[in-house]
């Protein structure tokens, strides 16, 4: 059927060719959009939450969620920055990322082996990771005082051949993740606990087990992402994180990992959160008002995920 | 299920068994309790009067979300829907006047629950991504229509309907209420009710069975926002401004409000008594804390800690009735 046939083209490049012309249309309205420095740019903006995703793409992946990042990002970069100016900058980086490994195995216990449902432990965490980082931080902002000094700022705030260091750290981690993700024992288990639990268990894979493994990979995802902000920012303010989840989210969904387990990539992931980021700029760029990128954002999202269906079932309607 | 089969032991365990099921409200005993020991402020009916406006809140969305929830799906966009009906309801009454401008809140909130109820049937999408999407995307219109600042109702005689008390009960705790009671009623003895839980047992069955799904999961989902839309026009009277950022994270709020009473995110299983057992909970939770001079972070951290605990002993008494 001819419709069929044009359902799963655009399932296989539908997303992407709509992507290009939103990218044309605003490359020829704007002068400056598809330069060099703007493309490097938005990428530097994304980096973040870029660098989140990635981790969450594994817990996804595996069929659950995480909304505790936002919260978590908040509290390691409180952490991280109050450490920097007490301890230094390298043992506040392993503290907070010993930090954040601690926070995603609590995340990977609860949801991997108590089997609590994702949703509602990772939301609970949310809750109580921002009333931690309220108790830590006595609800004051800190900030960095020899920020131009410190070589904390290598990893947010400065370039490397041109190239901004967040970028790299984001594409980077973003290779070694897609790397164990398909080409490692755990990676395929990943995919396995996602695709069929109860068959997984019975071929031996420990679902609990790669859930747990799965959260961890998150909140370190996270603990890097804090560094990035960190030392962006060179401070912390007791909401810096707040919202990240649903970003990482609608980068994730908008990559196309399904969020019922089983399928998706890192590569997706990026595509995913890069999207975001060139439409927020593209429309910025073209003089919409800020807040007219999250309306466009919803309406991506919603026709992204829906065609992805669509695609795979034959028919527009469910 | 219980499967025993003598019934004298039945007989003898049914209390105990009616609150191993309703926990809720063993929690919320205990609350009570715990904090009129510890403020002699707490049992006032001043403070009763106040515990149950600001639950209330929550509640009315609750209400909706436990329909959405008993039929296994989700509504993130609460939290948006509400803060766009208090926009409307204060920024429309200059032009079209004030039950015109609270009817147009009403009937945003409607429409959007409309269209996540048509957008999660027709597309197949789980509902936790449409209204996702729905969350951002109505934030952002309520950031565009208010021009990102607070607006401020003109005619102050319209805070007034907040403060029609029945005895110590507010407009806004009344209408909880009744709400709750309302759709318990639908729950149990209309066919739309009854429909919603067997959709949320078992999808499939009840297709096979024959029931209109689709159908059913869009009523569910308007109703979801018509309560949010309710639940905002009730703020902007109490508060006679309209933030942009009003009802953010009370999706949150209401997903644990819901799931604390003992409603199941799996669907299928649910009630307006748990409901308002999980909103009183968190109302007394929230009030007492604040009446002993709690920082804000003991409250979010007790917050978090009530729900993990809750899911576990959760998975504790279910797995406790499997055995039996």
């Amino acid at each position: 059927m001819t419709s069929t046939n044009l359902i799963s083209g655009l399932k296989k490049s539908g997303l992407l060719v709509a992507f290009a012309v939103f990218l044309g249309a605003v490359a020829l309205s704007t002068d400056s959009f598809l330069s060099i420095g703007n493309i490097l740019n938005v990428l530097r903006q994304v980096s973040i939450t870029g660098m989140i995703a990635i981790g969450t793409t594994f817990v996804v992946i595996t069929g659950r969620l995480d909304l505790s990042v936002g919260s978590m990002l908040t509290l390691l970069t409180v952490l991280l920055v109050d450490q920097h100016n007490q301890v230094g900058p390298l043992l506040a980086i392993v503290l907070t990322l010993a930090a954040a490994v601690g926070l995603g195995a609590f995340n990977g216990l609860l949801v991997g082996y108590l089997k609590l449902n994702a949703l509602i432990v990772t939301l609970a965490m949310l809750s109580f990771l921002q009333g931690l980082t309220l108790l830590y931080s006595g609800g004051s902002n800190v900030n960095i005082p020899n920020a131009q000094t410190t070589w904390f700022r290598f990893f947010g705030r400065s370039d490397l051949l041109g190239i901004p260091v967040p970028v790299l750290l984001f594409l980077s981690v973003g290779a070694i993740a897609a790397f164990v993700l398909t080409r490692t024992v755990f990676g395929r288990q990943v995919y396995a606990v996602g695709g069929n639990e109860t068959a997984s268990n019975f071929s031996g894979v420990s679902s609990a087990r790669t859930v747990f493994w799965a959260y961890i990979l998150s909140a370190l995802a996270t603990g890097f992402a804090a560094i990035i902000l960190g030392s962006r920012v060179m401070g912390a303010q007791n909401t810096i994180g707040q919202g990240y989840e649903l970003t990482v989210l609608a980068g994730i969904i908008l990559g196309g990992t399904s969020m019922l387990g089983g399928s998706g990539s890192i590569w997706r992931t990026v595509l995913g959160i890069a999207m975001l980021g060139f439409i927020q700029n593209g429309l910025l760029l073209m003089g919409f008002p800020y807040y007219v990128q999250w309306l466009v954002t919803w309406v991506v999202i919603i026709i992204a995920v829906w065609i992805d269906l669509a695609g795979k079932r034959g028919r527009v309607l469910a | 299920m219980t499967r025993n089969t003598s019934a004298q032991s039945r007989h003898t365990n049914s209390t105990v068994t009616w609150l191993f099921r309703n926990h809720i409200w063993l929690f919320l005993g205990l609350a009570i309790a715990i904090f009129s020991l510890a403020s002699p402020y707490f049992l006032t009916v001043n403070n009763i009067s106040n515990v149950l406006t600001q639950g209330a809140f929550i509640g009315i969305l609750a209400v909706g979300m436990t329909l959405v929830m008993i039929d296994g799906e989700i509504d993130l966009s609460v939290g948006a829907i509400l803060a766009l009906s208090t926009a409307l309801a204060i920024g429309l009454q200059e032009q079209i006047g004030v039950w015109p401008a609270v009817l147009a809140g009403l009937a945003s909130g409607a429409a959007l629950g409309f269209l996540n109820g048509v957008i999660t049937a027709f597309s197949g999408m789980h509902s936790f991504i449409v209204t996702l999407g729905a969350l951002i995307g109505i934030r952002g219109i309520v950031f565009i229509y208010t021009g990102e600042d607070a607006l401020m109702v003109q005619d102050f005689s319209y805070t007034e309907y907040a403060e029609i008390y029945l005895g110590p009960v507010s407009i806004t705790a009344l209408t909880f209420f009744l709400l709750a009671l309302f759709f318990q009623w639908v729950l149990t003895s209309t066919r739309h009710g009854r429909e919603t839980f067997a959709i949320g047992d078992n999808i499939e069955a009840a297709h096979d069975a024959g029931i209109n799904i689709k159908r059913h999961k869009i009523i569910n989902f308007t109703i979801c926002g018509t309560m949010a839309a309710v639940a905002g026009i009730l703020l902007s009277m109490r508060l006679g401004t309209a933030e942009p950022n009003a009802g953010k994270i009370w999706e949150l709020w209401t997903i644990i409000a819901v799931v604390l009473g003992g409603t199941r995110l799996t669907g299928g299983f649910g009630s307006m008594w748990k409901t308002i057992g999980g909103v009183m909970t968190l109302a007394v939770l929230r009030n007492g804390l604040r009446l002993l001079n709690t920082p804000n972070y003991v409250e979010l951290m007790v917050m978090g800690a009530v729900l993990i605990l809750a899911l576990l002993l959760d998975r504790v008494l279910s797995s406790q009735t499997e055995a039996r």
